[in-house]
């Protein structure tokens, strides 16, 4: 079991308060990634259920039960941290074992999770190795080895993938979304990076200072941005946001539209504007599009338009998918 | 880009770095080969070549039996620092890893101590250790030379622990270790090299120090240091043999530092180059 709920949580680190109040519920077996800017305090959230930050105010409970006064080790959660934190000294066997020998069980016991451990994370060859002699990848698995073996109610991830290559990262993402279908365990995962947080959450958490400004799941935030700070950070490229007249005859302060939901023509269409940088992808072209008395709005579109920079081009923008948003940033339904 | 040194400034150099290197060393030298000499030959002028007699460490040995001494500084330099050590591991790993706003000035504090001249609580001192009785004492001189060395022995142990990442210490604490595993089996073993070159240094700022252990013994706990100093004694100053008691008294602090140089060196830059 591995529910978590947070009610009114706070942080003040001396006069700076990082988290005002934060209730927040984790349902068992999600996968829940807190995403936001850097500073927005989703970092020190993780910590606090962690148990490595005492909170300011507010409770934590884990399955029903109590824990904002527990240490960490008496909370049955396991950590993975950015650096992977592994112990230099010893080999990935005493590594992933630390935590057993810590709850003292016999010999035999330990072995046999470390073995199992090593076998599900492809590190069965590496176990006598040290940490300083595996690649970055393989480190990160020691680490989730070591998270693994202590069979914990819920896992927490802070940023793990951000000393990784691209490629790598991909790869990890993948084996990190097939471990929580294997396990069933919450989870809950650190980033600041949207992409891992769309393509690995069932749950997504945005932050922005110390407040929680949306949570649902990555297609809701998608379709149905609570505010601005939501619209613009989910999504890639960012949604286009127009003020004024335009936003107006739709009955709204601002009005925001995706790029890949901006029909593009050579001949007629509701803006004019004139071609600048196309970042050509080669699945798709990102065009960005200086519109007359708008500004600059990004349009993605297919990869082989034949478009050129000073190029004249008409964009429209898809009527049901316009998002409206009042003075005050939030969205009017 | 390499740079480039001419070939006669490179001697040049090399030939300065000698004469400076030999200077330095030349007491030393110069102390074993007086302690070859005669007692009149020792007195007798400046001399490189001695009569090569090795009468004199004889005389040291029988007479005055460099065994006692010799053990005395063993006890004392690695008595006072394991009792260091045991003082300044937990002092050092709460500094570091838990600080408060007060830690830096605590730290400056403790190397305050080491400013004072040793001569202004030298009187406050010997009262307490007669009172106490601990004059001439393995005890109060093991005691004595913790104290002295303890401000270092903290300030090295707490810049080795401040390069230990905060991380994997807070990795230890979720993987259900205490406080005192978390020392024992994370942090103690990472800092090894740290707390070894720390360990050999201070056995040998221990081993030297002259001060205390001359004016807080006489002869049970005396070390080498006090009896090179009894060589000048009221019935004349015996040059030939106080030299043969000081290349005695520093022979094993020597051997010691040439076998551990590669560690004292590793320690002592230890987190400069990663």
């Amino acid at each position: 079991m591995g529910s978590i709920t947070l009610n009114k949580v706070s942080k003040t680190f001396g006069e700076a308060t990082v988290i005002p109040s934060i209730d927040l519920e984790i349902h068992d077996g999600e996968f829940v990634v807190f995403v936001g800017p850097s500073g927005c305090g989703k970092s020190t959230l993780l910590r606090l259920i962690a148990g490595l930050e005492d909170t300011s105010g507010g409770r934590i409970l884990i399955d029903g039960k109590d824990v904002t006064g527990n240490a960490p080790a008496e909370r049955g959660l396991a950590m993975v941290f950015q650096s992977y934190a592994l112990y230099p000294h010893m080999s990935v066997r005493n590594n992933i074992a630390f935590p057993l020998k810590m709850a003292k069980l016999d010999k035999a016991a330990i072995d046999k999770k470390v073995e199992d451990a090593a076998r599900v994370l492809n590190l069965t060859d590496y176990l006598e190795r040290r940490p300083s002699q595996l690649s970055g990848g393989q480190r990160q698995r020691v680490a989730i080895g070591r998270a693994i073996v202590r069979e914990p109610s819920a896992f927490l991830f802070d940023e793990p993938l951000s000393n990784l290559d691209a490629a790598l990262r991909g790869t990890m993402r993948l084996e990190i979304s097939e471990l929580h279908n294997t396990l069933k365990t919450t989870m809950i995962y650190v980033t600041h990076d949207q992409v891992e947080a769309m393509t690995m959450a069932d749950k997504i958490v945005v932050l922005n200072r110390g407040n929680i400004e949306q949570v649902g799941s990555p297609l809701d935030l998608y379709r149905t941005p609570r505010n601005l700070f939501v619209a613009g950070f989910i999504g890639s490229p960012r949604m286009n946001l127009i003020q004024g007249e335009i936003a107006k005859g739709h009955g709204a302060h601002t009005i925001g539209v995706r790029p890949e939901h901006i029909d593009l023509s050579t001949s007629a269409g509701a803006w004019r504007g004139t071609v600048g940088v196309a970042e050509h992808l080669g699945s798709d072209t990102f065009l960005h599009v200086t519109a007359d008395g708008i500004g600059t709005l990004t349009a993605r579109v297919g990869g082989d338009l034949p478009v050129r920079h000073g190029d004249q081009v008409y964009l429209t923008p898809q009527e049901g998918r316009i998002h409206r948003f009042d003075d005050k940033g939030m969205a009017i339904k | 880009m390499a740079r480039t040194v001419s070939r006669g400034s490179k001697i040049g150099w090399t030939i300065a770095a000698w004469v400076v290197a030999l200077l330095i060393f030349f007491p030393i030298l110069y102390a074993f080969i007086t302690s070859l000499k005669t007692e009149p030959e020792a007195i007798a002028g400046f001399s490189l070549i001695p009569s090569g007699t090795f009468e004199n460490y004889i005389t040291v040995q029988t007479q005055r039996d460099y065994f006692k001494p010799f053990m005395n500084s063993v006890v004392l330099s690695i008595g006072s620092t394991i009792l260091a050590l045991l003082f300044a591991i937990p002092a050092a790993w709460s500094m570091a890893f838990s600080p408060t706003k007060r830690t830096k000035d605590i730290l400056m504090w403790m190397l305050s101590t080491k400013m004072m001249p040793a001569v202004a609580v030298l009187i406050p001192i010997f009262i307490l250790f007669r009172n106490f009785g601990l004059l001439d004492t393995h005890i109060g001189l093991t005691v004595m030379l913790t104290l002295i060395n303890l401000p270092i022995v903290v300030w090295m142990l707490y810049t080795y622990f401040r390069e230990i990442p905060g991380e994997i210490l807070e990795a230890a604490r979720m993987d259900g270790a205490s406080l005192w595993k978390e020392i024992v089996y994370v942090l103690t073993p990472m800092a090894v090299p740290g707390i070894a070159s720390t360990l050999l240094l201070n056995i040998i700022l221990a081993w030297n120090e002259a001060f205390w252990t001359i004016q807080l013994t006489t002869t049970n706990a005396a070390p080498l240091t006090a009896f090179i100093a009894s060589f000048s004694s009221p019935q004349g100053l015996f040059w030939a043999k106080l030299s043969a008691a000081s290349t005695m008294a520093i022979a094993p602090i020597l051997i010691l530092g040439w076998f551990s140089q590669k560690q004292l060196v590793r320690g002592l830059t230890f987190g400069a180059v990663k």
